[in-house]
């Protein structure tokens, strides 16, 4: 009885780590960005708001006028 | 091909790409999915400040030249992608396959190049010999 309930309290720990590592990793990939890719190969993302703004606030603009 | 017939096309083989305007440095459109002319023009004005703002992050002093670019936001992405001096801009829903999208607008944008010098060759080179023929057997 006991070591059942011990399984069951790990099951439940495993499973709530598993889901918010998914979870924040899901919220990670949604955070808005910006990443410029050049042509000699190097790519430069953009996460800090005062480095993205610029460009979040012109794809905002095109979302919209593209509806 | 032409810049509607590339555009059929790019909806043809993609399913993510919700619109797609196609336009040259300096804001000219040259094609677009949307029906509104004036906001085709809008996106590609937005899109050129879009080019100049990532222009200047190229390498140390904004050296390296611009490929394309990704905005993610909650809304949907933008993309903009280009290929010699002709650009294309997209937009589609919340994440997309990045790697598709570039791959399809690239391929939108080497149609329609591709496509171009061909048009103007045939007329000057076919015309003159098969008329001669034809007159001589009767």
């Amino acid at each position: 009885m006991r070591s059942r309930s011990v399984l069951t309290g790990a099951l439940l720990g495993t499973g709530s780590i598993v889901g918010g590592l998914l979870f924040r990793r899901r919220l990670a990939r949604r955070r808005e960005r910006v990443d410029v890719y050049f042509g000699d190969g190097s790519m430069v993302s953009l996460t800090r708001m005062d480095e993205a703004e610029p460009f979040l606030r012109r794809a905002r603009r095109i979302l919209e006028l593209a509806g | 091909m032409d810049a509607p017939a590339a555009l059929a096309r790019l909806r043809d083989i993609s399913s993510q790409v919700r619109a797609a305007v196609i336009f040259e440095r300096g804001g000219k459109v040259v094609g677009s999915t949307l029906a509104d002319g004036e906001r085709a023009k809008q996106v590609a004005q937005e899109s050129g400040d879009l080019l100049a703002e990532a222009e200047l992050r190229g390498g140390d002093g904004g050296s390296a030249e611009f490929a394309q670019l990704e905005v993610v936001l909650q809304a949907g992405s933008v993309f903009v992608v280009r290929h010699g001096d002709r650009l294309i801009a997209a937009t589609t829903p919340p994440e997309p396959t990045v790697g598709l999208v570039f791959y399809d607008l690239k391929s939108c944008l080497r149609d329609l190049d591709e496509a171009a010098p061909a048009k103007k060759a045939p007329p000057t080179r076919q015309s003159p010999r098969p008329k001669k023929k034809s007159d001589a057997k009767p």
